[in-house]
C-alpha cells in the first residue's frame, strides 16, 4: 500500500470516525439501548452535523461570520419538500425521487447563496455578519406568507392567503403559508442521513486540499496579500460561500423529508438556529472538520440526556456552554492547560527512562 | 392624522431601540464585541420592576431605580466573570459564542423563576395621554415619556463622554487599548463601567418596552435586542449619535411598514432596508470609514 500523506491521513481519521460512531449507534439501536425519543434525534442530528460542517466552511476556511444560515436550509427545504409532495404520484419510487429533490434543494439554496453572496460579500467582520442575518429572516418571512395551490390549469401562487388563489375545485394548495407544507413523505432515514454527512465531508476536506481551497484560505489569512499574487477575490469568496449554502439545502433536504408538517419558524429556521450551529462550529474549533460534528453531537444530545433534571436541563446547558467557551479559548486557561501537559508529559518521558 | 400617530409611534419605538442599541454600541466600540446577552438584561430590568411592585410593594420609581441598579450589577458581573477571560483570546468569536452562553442562561433562570407564562405587566408611566387637535390624534403616556428618557439619556450620556474623565478614558480606550494603558489608564476599570452604563440602560429600556407593550416573557428582550444590534449598524457601530438615528430610523420604518404595506413582513422590511444601506454605505450612516493599511 501506498504511504499516505498527513491531510489523506487525518481526512481517513474523519470518515472513519463518522462510520465508527454510525456502527456503533447502529449497534445500540438494534440491542435496544436508545430511547424512541433519541432514536426521533438521529436524523434531525443528521441534519445538524452537515449544517455545522457547512458553516465551518464559511467560518473556519473563508474566515467569514454568517448568521444566516438556517436561511438556506430553509430555502433546501422548502424547494425540495414542494417538489417531493408535487411528484409523489408521478415518481413512485422514493429513491429517485428524494435523489432529484436533494438535487433540486442543494441547487436552489446554492442558487440563493451566489444571489446573496454578490453583495453582502462586499461587507467586512460584523457588517456581514447583521446582514446575513437579516437574509436570514427576510427568507423565513418570505416562505411564511407564500401560498401555492395546484389544479388542471398548473400552478397559482399567492402572497394573500389560500382562498385567493382561485383554485378550481379538486386543486389542492400545496404551500399553506404560516401552515407551511403538509405531507411531505418521510423519506429521510438515519442511514441516509450518514451517507450524506460523508458526502458533505468528501466535498469540504476536497475542496480544502485543492488550489482553490489554498486560494480560499489565502483569503483568509491575508486579502491584500492574496490579492496582490493575483488570485481573484470575488470568485472564491462566491466559490465558498455558495458551496456552503448549498450543504445547507442539503441538510434542509434531510430536515423537511423527517416532518409531517415543515413550517418556518423562529425555532428552526429563524436567527436562534444559524447561532445554533455557530456554536458547533465555534466549540468545535474554527476550522476543525472533526471538532464540528463532534460538539454537535454533543450539543444535540446533551439536553435529551438531561431530561431527567426537567427544568434545570437548559440552564446547565447554558453553563456547560460558557465554562467550555472559557476553558478552551481564554489565554489563562490554554496557559494553565500546557504547563499542566508538558509537566505530565515530562513526568511520563522519566518514567519511561527509567524504565529503560 | 393617522400619518402623524404612525410617525408618532414610530419615534417612540425607535427611541427604545435607540436606548438599547446606545448599550451595544458603546459595548462594542470599547470592547469590539457583540454582546448578545444585552436584549436578556432588558427582559431581567423590566421583571424586576414588576416583582419589586407586585410583591414587594415599592413605588414605581424605587421599583425602576432598584431595576437600575440591579441590572447594573448584573452587567458588571457578566463581564468580569465571561468576557473578560475571553477578550485577548485568538478568535473574537470566542466570545460572541459566551455571550450567547450568557444568553441561554439568563433567559432559563427567569423561566426557571417566573414561569413561561406571559405576565401582564402593568405601565409605571405616570404621564397622563395628551390629546391633541380635537380629540382626533391621541398620544400615550408612554409615548411621551419614551422619547422625553431617549432625549435626556443621549444628552447626559454626549456631555458625559465629551466632559468627564471617566468618558474621555472610554475614548481612549476604544481608541487604542495598550497606549491607553500607558497613558494610566485603568482599561478593565473603563470596560466594567461601560458595560455599568450599557446594562442601566438596558433596564430603562425594558421598562419602558413594557410599559408600551405591557406583555412579559423570559423571551421578550430576545427580537428587541436584534432589532437594537440591527439599528446600531445601521447607524454606524460604535457611533453613539449613528445609533439614536438608525434607532429612531428603524421603529419608524417598522411601525409604517406594519401600518402601510404588510404587518407580517415588517420585519423583512426592516432587514430589507438595512441591507440596502450597508450595501450603499459599507459601515452603516454614520460609521468611520477606515482605511486599511498595506
Amino acid at each position: 500500500m501506498k504511504k499516505m500523506n498527513k491531510t489523506t491521513k487525518s481526512n481517513m481519521v474523519t470518515y472513519l470516525m463518522v462510520i465508527v460512531i454510525f456502527i456503533a449507534v447502529q449497534a445500540m439501536v438494534a440491542t435496544g439501548n436508545v430511547s424512541s425519543l433519541l432514536q426521533g434525534l438521529l436524523v434531525p442530528l443528521c441534519a445538524y452535523v452537515i449544517l455545522a460542517v457547512s458553516l465551518n466552511l464559511t467560518v473556519g476556511i473563508l474566515g467569514e461570520l454568517s448568521l444566516g444560515h438556517a436561511g438556506f436550509m430553509c430555502v433546501g427545504a422548502f424547494t425540495s419538500a414542494f417538489f417531493s409532495k408535487c411528484a409523489v404520484e408521478a415518481i413512485p419510487a422514493a429513491g429517485v425521487r428524494y435523489l432529484i429533490a436533494l438535487l433540486i434543494g442543494a441547487a436552489a439554496a446554492g442558487i440563493c447563496g451566489i444571489v446573496i453572496g454578490i453583495p453582502v460579500l462586499r461587507l467586512k467582520g460584523d457588517y456581514l455578519a447583521i446582514v446575513t442575518l437579516a437574509f436570514g429572516e427576510i427568507i423565513k418571512n418570505i416562505v411564511n406568507i407564500l401560498f401555492i395551490g395546484k389544479d388542471s390549469k398548473g400552478f397559482h401562487f399567492s402572497t394573500k392567503d389560500s382562498m385567493s388563489l382561485g383554485l378550481e375545485d379538486g386543486g389542492t394548495v400545496i404551500v399553506n403559508g404560516p401552515q407551511g407544507i403538509t405531507g411531505t413523505p418521510k423519506d429521510s432515514t438515519f442511514v441516509i442521513g450518514v451517507v450524506l454527512i460523508l458526502v458533505t465531508l468528501f466535498i469540504v476536506l476536497n475542496l480544502m486540499h485543492s488550489r482553490s481551497g489554498r486560494a480560499i484560505m489565502a483569503i483568509r489569512d491575508n486579502r491584500i496579500a492574496a490579492e496582490s499574487v493575483g488570485i481573484n477575490i470575488t470568485k472564491y469568496k462566491l466559490m465558498a460561500f455558495s458551496v456552503s449554502a448549498a450543504l445547507a439545502g442539503v441538510a434542509g433536504v434531510i430536515y423537511a423529508h423527517n416532518l409531517a408538517t415543515l413550517t418556518a419558524q423562529p425555532k428552526n429556521f429563524g436567527y436562534n438556529m444559524s447561532i445554533m450551529i455557530l456554536v458547533f462550529v465555534v466549540l468545535g474549533g474554527i476550522g476543525n472538520m472533526r471538532g464540528s460534528i463532534i460538539a454537535a453531537i454533543i450539543l444535540t444530545l446533551l439536553p435529551e440526556l438531561l431530561r431527567g433534571l426537567s427544568d434545570y436541563r437548559m440552564l446547565i446547558y447554558a453553563v456547560v456552554l460558557i465554562v467550555m467557551m472559557l476553558f478552551n479559548w481564554s489565554p489563562k486557561a490554554i496557559e494553565w492547560r500546557e504547563r499542566y501537559l508538558s509537566r505530565f508529559r515530562r513526568k511520563n518521558n522519566k518514567s519511561t527512562k527509567e524504565a529503560a | 392624522m393617522s400619518f402623524i400617530s404612525y410617525l408618532i409611534n414610530g419615534i417612540s419605538l425607535g427611541s427604545v431601540y435607540a436606548i438599547i442599541a446606545l448599550g451595544y454600541t458603546m459595548v462594542y466600540g470599547i470592547a469590539k464585541m457583540l454582546n448578545f446577552a444585552h436584549g436578556d438584561v432588558i427582559m431581567i430590568g423590566a421583571y424586576v420592576v414588576m416583582t419589586a411592585i407586585a410583591s414587594a410593594g415599592l413605588s414605581p420609581l424605587a421599583a425602576v431605580l432598584l431595576a437600575i441598579v440591579f441590572c447594573t450589577v448584573l452587567g458588571v458581573l457578566i463581564e468580569s466573570v465571561a468576557y473578560r477571560p475571553l477578550l485577548n483570546a485568538s478568535s473574537s468569536l470566542a466570545v460572541l459564542i459566551t455571550a450567547i452562553g450568557v444568553s441561554y442562561l439568563l433567559q432559563n433562570v427567569a423561566l426557571l423563576i417566573f414561569g413561561a407564562n406571559t405576565k401582564s405587566f402593568s405601565s409605571v408611566v405616570p404621564v397622563p395621554a395628551l390629546v391633541l387637535a380635537g380629540g382626533k390624534l391621541t398620544i400615550a403616556g408612554e409615548t411621551i415619556a419614551t422619547i422625553i428618557s431617549c432625549v435626556i439619556i443621549m444628552v447626559v450620556l454626549t456631555l458625559f463622554i465629551k466632559k468627564s474623565k471617566a468618558g474621555q478614558a472610554m475614548l481612549a480606550v476604544s481608541e487604542d487599548k495598550g497606549a491607553a494603558q500607558l497613558m494610566g489608564i485603568n482599561v478593565n476599570g473603563t470596560i466594567a463601567l461601560t458595560f455599568a452604563i450599557g446594562s442601566a440602560l438596558a433596564a430603562v429600556a425594558g421598562v419602558l418596552l413594557c410599559s408600551a407593550y405591557p406583555s412579559l416573557t423570559p423571551y421578550t428582550g430576545a427580537m428587541p435586542g436584534i432589532k437594537a444590534f440591527v439599528a446600531a449598524v445601521f447607524g454606524g457601530i460604535g457611533s453613539i449619535p449613528g445609533a439614536l438615528i438608525g434607532g429612531i430610523l428603524l421603529g419608524v420604518i417598522e411601525i409604517f411598514g406594519k401600518a402601510y404595506i404588510s404587518s407580517q413582513m415588517a420585519d423583512a422590511i426592516v432587514f430589507g432596508v438595512l441591507i440596502i444601506v450597508l450595501i450603499v454605505k459599507p459601515t452603516g450612516i454614520l460609521g468611520k470609514n477606515i482605511q486599511e493599511k498595506v
